[in-house]
Parts: structure tokens; sequence; C-alpha cells
């Protein structure tokens, strides 16, 4: 039998007022006319519950952009499925808050772009986010909703992290999450403007072991380290098809977000097809499940069951082909190639390509 | 926690019984635990409105167990909770 998800990543839409540089949206962006309606979304979710979904997260772009997102919470309440809103906050009004505190939310992931205000304004291409930002996590706290800031990092903040977990314990957080930048999506294209210096990496990381003892026991801190320094690759959503399943905005089913980049895969519509069969039949799902498709030097190593190979879409995006062993592991035969983007971290960063739909 | 203290889930966290795989699941932020059989046992009797002196006394009638054996148990475990905030008092 294969196991079941545990959560779902239900990205309701990829419309966002903010611009992100390493937005992990695929560089073409889903259009609105093509997203799911209320009812599509809803069967998404008695589809996922009778799975074994336990947690949906819903996310995007800014799911507050969807206006039938209470309604999705509700509904996600009505199944016993545990919600959390991953959002921008830029549009969070108290009256909104109140719906959704009302239809059942369990927890908000606040993201902001740095804790220096022109900084952040300048990473998220947003005048007056940053405000707007602060205001959300007041009203979150005010409301009891338990809170995780989320900060993305890379060498343009990176030396502000510090000052990141200050701030989130400061509004009242109850997690703050610390994430290196992951290079895909539009992260992979402004890769060189964005990844961290062996320096930097290694003042960051005292910053956030430094924290620790500081907030213990209030705030917990999770620190997501940058694969390209690694030698080791990260097991990438917990395993291909293991734990997770994602739907894009316009219905198609992925094994991780960022899926889509690998260009021989066929993605079952969740239009068409059931969410059951999707996880336990379709080829997206059952083509890097699992050890058999490894190559060799992940069938002969110890830690084939711990990472999984790595990530394959980064194994695409390195060896252009998303069947071979993560390049961030040294055992991969592709690993110069991260080599060789680590040597660029010492150069000035190129100008930041911003998100933008075609 | 002390023995007269009632415990509840903090805001986000969640415990619910998990048709799928037949057990019980404590939802939190970002985080999932399948507590053990013990654990699901005292948790399923935190409500908001037993203490752990209740919780304890409602633990050994339905276990018939020494009520003393099992008290310090009941309230590490959910002195655990506590640390690491799922729980409140
Ligand atoms: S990363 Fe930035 S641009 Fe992308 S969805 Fe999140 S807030 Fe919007
Ligand atoms: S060889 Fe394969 S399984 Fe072993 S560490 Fe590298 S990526 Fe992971």
């Amino acid at each position: 039998m294969i196991a079941p998800p545990m959560a779902l990543l239900a990205e309701l839409t990829h419309r966002c007022p903010l611009k992100c540089p390493y937005c992990s949206n695929p560089l073409a962006l889903d259009r609105a006319a093509d997203e799911l309606d209320t009812d599509g979304w809803k069967r998404v979710l008695d589809q996922a519950a009778a799975l074994g979904v336990l947690q949906v997260h819903f996310s995007g772009g800014e799911p507050m952009a969807r206006r039938d997102l209470e309604a999705l919470v509700a509904h996600a309440r009505g199944l016993e499925l545990y919600s959390n809103l991953i959002t921008s906050g830029v549009t969070l009004t108290e009256a909104r808050l109140a719906a959704l505190v009302a239809a059942g939310l369990d927890h908000i992931q606040l993201s902001f772009q740095d804790v220096d205000v022109a900084s952040a304004e300048r990473i998220g291409g947003m005048k007056g986010a940053q405000a707007r930002k602060l205001e959300a996590a007041r009203l979150i706290r005010a409301a009891d909703v338990a809170l995780t800031v989320n900060f993305v990092v890379h060498r343009q903040n990176v030396a502000n992290v510090g000052g990141m977990i200050a701030l989130a314990a400061e509004l009242g957080a109850r997690r703050v999450e610390i994430a290196h930048t992951q290079y895909y999506g539009w992260g992979l294209a402004n890769r060189d403007a964005l990844l961290p210096s062996a320096d930097q990496l290694q003042a960051a990381t005292a910053a956030v072991e430094a924290a620790r003892p500081v907030h213990a026991g209030r705030m917990a801190i999770d620190y997501v380290t940058p694969d390209y320094h690694a030698t080791q690759p990260k097991p990438c959503m917990g395993g291909w098809a293991q734990r997770f399943i994602n739907v894009s905005p316009a219905g198609r089913a992925l094994p991780c977000h960022a899926a889509e980049t690998i260009p021989d895969m066929d993605f079952p519509s969740v239009r068409e097809h059931g969410l059951k069969d999707i996880w336990e039949r379709s080829d997206a799902f059952t083509r890097f499940r699992g050890t058999a498709w490894m190559p060799s030097e992940c069938q002969s190593c110890a830690l084939k069951e711990r990472d999984w190979g790595g990530c394959r879409c980064q194994a695409l995006a390195l060896a252009g082909d998303a069947a071979a062993s993560d390049p961030v592991c040294s055992r991969s035969p592709h690993h110069g190639r991260v080599l060789a983007a680590l040597a660029a971290s010492d150069a000035p960063p190129p100008p930041l390509l911003y998100r933008a739909s075609r | 926690m002390t023995p007269d203290s009632i415990p509840r889930f903090a805001p986000g966290v969640r415990f619910r019984f998990d048709k799928a795989r037949d057990a019980w699941a404590l939802l939190a932020p970002e985080r999932l635990f399948q507590p053990d059989e013990q654990a699901a046992a005292i948790l399923q009797l935190v409500d908001g409105a037993r203490s752990i002196d209740a919780i304890t006394d409602a633990l050994a009638a339905q276990y018939d167990a020494p009520r003393d054996l099992i008290a310090g148990d009941v309230l590490a475990m959910l002195q655990d909770l506590a640390d690491r905030g799922l729980l409140r008092s």
C-alpha cells in the first residue's frame, strides 16, 4: 500500500501584490482566468481529507487575493483539516482576519522581506509593504492566532538575521523561520544576485545559534540552511510524493511546487482525475517515489532513504536531468556546477530580476 | 504545570483522530506528532475543564491502575508538551 500524503499545498492563486525575486512560483505564472473556482477547490479538499491529508496550507501567490478564502477555510474545518494560511499580510484587515478566524483558521505564516524597511521594500518591490505587514502581525496577535514569522534570506539581507529574529519575538511569534533561498523558479533566475558567500552563511548561522538560548521556551527558531554550501542534499519534500501533494492555481497536481519545470512529465489535472488516483497511479507521482529510479551513486549509498536523492528540480536545473542525483551531493558527477555557482558568490551581485506576469 | 493546573491546547494546536492511519494526531504549526497510545489516552482527557488531578483520576479508573504510579508520568508528559508550546494552563 502507498502511504497517503500528510499535507496538501493549495496554491490558490499566483496573483500577488509583491514581486519577490526569489518567489517559488514558476516563471510562467497561471492567469487569474485559469484558476480553479470555489467548488473546484472544495472538491480538492474533500478528496484530500478522504485520502488521509491532515493539514492544508493555503498559499499562492497571495491567497488573500481569493475572495472565497474564508469559504475554503470553513470547508477545510468542516473536514477536520488543520488549516494554515501563508500570506504576505499586505492586504490583511481586521474584518477579514475576524472572518478567517470564525471560519476556523488554525495558524498564520506571515512573511517579511527584511527588518530594514528600505531594504525590505526594495526586495519585495512594493512601497509601503512593511508598515502593512507590521500592522498585520499586530492584528494576528491581538486575535490570539498562532503566528509564524518567515524570512527568506539571501546575500542582500542575510546580514540582518539577528535583527529578524528579534523582530519576530517582538511581534509575538511562536515560531520564526529563517529560510535560505531555494534556487528554482525566480530564485534560480536570480541566483547570482541571491546566493550568499561562505562568510555570509557562517555569520548568519552564528546569529541563529546565538539567538536560540535567548528565545528558548518562548519562540521556536527554524533555520533552513542553503543547499549549495552543503555536500549532501536535503530530503526535498520529505521524498518525492511521500508526504505532500501540491495543487497549482489552475488545478494541476504536483509532487512539489517547482515540478512543472520538468519538461517530459505530464501533470494530471484535478479537473479530470481524483486525488487518490493521481497520488497512487499517475506517472508524475510514481516516477521518483522510493528508490528504484535512482542512479548508481545513490543506489549504493547508505543515505538513500534519508535524503531520497535530493531535489529532482535541482537535478534538472543543474544537471539537465531530473533523474540524476542532486548535484548538491559531493558524490554527484555534476557537483562541479554547484562549486562554480558558489565561486560567483564573491563577485558583485547583478541587478534583481523582479517576478512579473507573462 | 502542577497537579491542579487545568491544561488546554494552545492556539493553533489541534488533537484529532486520524481515520486513514487509525491513530491519534496532534497537529501544530508546521508540525505533526503521532502520540503513542499512552500519550493519546492522556490527551483525550485534555478538554480545558479537567485539572491534571482529575485527568489522573480518570486514567486510574479507566485502566484500573494505581493512581500514585501514573500521577508522575501524566504530569511529566503534560509538562513536556507545555514546554514545547503545545499546551497551556
Ligand atoms: S514570494 Fe513574494 S512575490 Fe512570491 S508569492 Fe510570496 S510575497 Fe508574493
Ligand atoms: S549519493 Fe544520492 S543518496 Fe547518497 S547522499 Fe548523494 S544524493 Fe543522497
